[in-house]
């Protein structure tokens, strides 16, 4: 089926792209792999491999390890699953959760969902915002937090609500968000 | 002789801080030395008393909530785990009439019991259904589904029966079980309930929906925003393997059924069940066209029931205490019960499962106790994000599927969503376009392009740019997109738009009066 399987894809444009979006953070993303994200990348094609439709278990467990999926490893996911390089790329360009540089050292999701909404959570994203001076979807500039938004956390009877590194707080207001942002920064 | 103090283990009572109550009731108490055992539950569904904590006593468990750390001294002083008298006691939890009045069946036990306790799971008739089915042959079960007319929980409340016959009678092997717990609607949150605090049942579910079609592997397909669900579910999964519900031998029965948990990657999409099946396959959760049907050709090209967590979880009862029990409860062509959310701008929010039948004005008023702000309802959004927005005058209308259909709306997978009179609907109806847009596969035209294009034709309707134009091309774009679209994501999104446009038309037209006046 796949007549592909093993030839590499290479899409030049998208490489260089991904260079500039993460502004030369890590060695990752200039096209080599480090020596952890290596063991990271093989520990998770070693667990995975066997599985039917093994690509997103295989690449959770490269983002939960180094909170991103870096370009570098996509030859070789492709390679170990019998899938084109193009497939890989494709499968983590569509999923929202699957970032190809690394975040900021925590991550604040925002609930945009309807059920926050009505308890003014587009306020709290706009303060936010102001306050860390990035936009939904970005990093601050000292790397201390990246700001996403996210639809639904199921929290919609405590709304509204967020999520910081995997823990949802619910019923936020401005100063619990407020308090939120001072201890993402805090831990640095 | 200690005491045991219960606190939910849940994704929303943690939210709002109980793991800090559990931990400073524990100090407090060793400090004190008084003897007590904390134990975790899920949530009652009460959420605006969450965190709720109950106290052990010999009459009965008894609730206090909302609690904070700073209220355990106060706790402790007023002898709480004798029950005693406290500003947040609120007696017999069985007895707060929010849930006195409420027909808990699929939710029997939410709440009850600890979900990673098989004991406590059976005492409370775990595992009777699947007893049941074991018994039976895979006819005899899908028939029972049948009669008890249960309809698919996910939204699109199709009948459970009639699809596990398709799977039953195809006869390409190996077949699936796969259930979708991709609980993407905001207001809702009844699946992720279920796996936080029973989650034994949905494995109940996905073993007799084995047994009847003759699947020996299962999938659960978690959404990635529940990691706490996931983390409760696997464990549960583990230990039914252990106690011999799962694996080999489906309690010495000689059928065997594995399950897996799966983590979806944040795409709305993927709660469309042929997305999911291609989420499930490693691919881009890209809708396929319908037929074949997954019944027939579902995951790996495989005959596949797929069902929402609260279709399976609703199984064990039915085939408990049989067609007719279920049956029994609900109006017209909607059986049964339905675990309702209510969300949003509402002072009593939480899970309130109900027969079909009660209406909107109950569910919000009677129930939910009106708006969080103390402001007037103005709007309700029923069944997510593609649910149509529904103004005061429609608040008796039944929760009914068919009833929900005749005003245009849907009940979905039971979410309410409450907006106080601060609403503005023109920035609803843009943001259920925008919604659209983020959330597309791109796999249709009137999806991927039509949603796009709304967002671009409601603001220029908002900025009064050719007003009459522009309200035309709206609906006709609407249209496309309801007739044209592949799936439910593009084919819905126009309910909340056309109805937010029909009920709330002054909120489209603000700059225009402005500059009238």
């Amino acid at each position: 089926m796949h007549c592909f399987a093993y030839v590499e894809v290479n899409l030049p444009g998208v490489e260089q792209e991904q260079r500039v979006n993460d502004g030369g953070r890590s060695a990752a993303e200039s096209g080599t792999l480090s020596g952890a994200q290596q063991e990271a990348v093989e520990r998770a094609i070693a667990l995975h491999q066997p599985r039917p439709g093994a690509l997103l278990p295989l690449l959770h467990a490269i983002q939960d390890v180094l909170g991103f999926v870096p370009p570098a490893a996509l030859s070789r996911i492709a390679q170990a699953l019998n899938l084109s390089r193009a497939e890989v790329h494709g499968v983590v360009g569509f999923y929202h959760d699957f970032r190809t540089h690394a975040p900021g050292r925590r991550v604040l999701r925002l609930c945009r969902g309807e059920a926050c909404q009505s308890m003014g959570a587009e306020r709290l994203a706009d303060l936010a915002q102001r306050i860390l001076g990035i936009a939904l979807g970005g990093t601050s500039g000292d790397g201390a937090v990246t700001l996403e938004p996210v639809y639904c956390l199921g929290n919609c009877a405590c709304a509204p609500a967020a999520m910081l590194d995997g823990q949802v707080h619910g019923r936020l207001n401005e100063a619990t968000l407020r308090a939120l942002l001072q201890g993402a920064g805090e831990t640095l | 002789m200690s005491t045991t103090v219960w606190v939910p283990r849940d994704t929303s009572a943690i939210s709002v801080g109980a793991e800090d109550v559990a931990r400073g009731i524990q100090a407090e108490a060793q400090r004190r030395g008084e003897a007590v055992r904390i134990r975790r539950n899920g949530s009652r569904g009460l959420y605006w008393l969450e965190p709720l904590i109950e106290v052990e006593t010999p009459a009965g468990r008894i609730a206090y909530g909302p609690t904070a750390p700073g209220d355990v001294g106060s706790l402790f002083d007023a002898e709480f785990l004798a029950g005693g008298a406290h500003v947040l006691r609120h007696g017999p939890t069985e007895t707060i009439p929010f849930l006195a009045r409420q027909e808990r069946l699929c939710f029997a036990r939410m709440g009850v019991i600890d979900p990673l306790s098989i004991e406590d799971y059976v005492a409370h008739g775990g595992f009777t259904g699947l007893r049941t089915a074991l018994a039976m042959s895979g006819t005899q079960i899908v028939q029972q589904v049948t009669d008890s007319g249960l309809r698919g929980r996910g939204g699109a409340a199709f009948p459970t029966g009639i699809k596990w016959k398709t799977v039953l009678d195809a006869p390409a092997t190996p077949k699936y079980i796969v259930c979708n717990a991709d609980e993407g609607d905001s207001g809702t949150f009844s699946d992720r309930m279920q796996m936080e605090g029973d989650p034994l049942a949905l494995i109940e579910g996905m073993l007799i929906a084995g047994l009847a079609v003759g699947a020996e592997q299962g999938y659960v397909y978690i959404r990635s925003e529940y990691p706490l669900a996931e983390r409760i579910l696997t464990e549960a999964i583990e230990l039914a393997t252990r106690a011999g519900y799962l694996g080999e031998s489906i309690a010495g029965s000689g059928k065997g059924f594995l399950l897996e948990v799966r983590r979806g990657a944040g795409a709305y999409i993927c709660g469309e069940e042929t997305a999911l099946l291609e989420s499930l396959e490693g691919k881009r959760g890209m809708v396929r066209y319908k037929p074949p049907l997954p019944a027939l050709q579902g995951l790996f090209g495989k005959p596949t029931v797929v069902n929402n967590v609260i279709t399976f979880a609703s199984l064990p009862i039915i085939l408990e205490k049989g067609a007719a029990f279920y049956r029994d409860y609900g109006m017209g062509r909607s059986r049964g019960t339905l675990p309702f959310q209510l969300a949003g701008n509402i002072k009593r929010g939480g899970l309130v499962e109900k027969a079909f039948g009660l209406t909107l004005r109950e569910l919000l008023y009677d129930y939910g106790g009106g708006s969080a702000t103390g402001r007037p309802i103005r709007a309700v959004q029923v069944g997510g994000p593609l649910g149509a927005f529904l103004p005061e005058k429609l608040f008796d209308t039944p929760l009914d599927y068919e009833a929900f259909a005749q005003v245009d709306g849907m009940i979905g997978h039971g979410g309410v969503v409450a907006f106080d009179d601060t609403v503005d609907m023109a920035h609803m109806a843009r943001y259920a376009m925008e919604f659209c847009a983020i959330e597309s596969c791109g796999k249709c035209t009137p999806c991927r392009i039509g949603s796009t294009r709304g967002v671009e034709v409601i603001d220029r309707i908002v900025a009064d740019e050719s007003r009459d134009k522009n309200l035309t091309l709206l609906q006709d774009l609407c249209e496309t997109m309801l007739h044209g679209s592949l799936c439910a994501l593009g084919g819905m999104t126009p309910f909340p738009v056309l109805s937010a446009l029909k009920h709330f038309p002054e909120d489209f037209r603000k700059l225009a009066s402005r500059r009238a006046a």
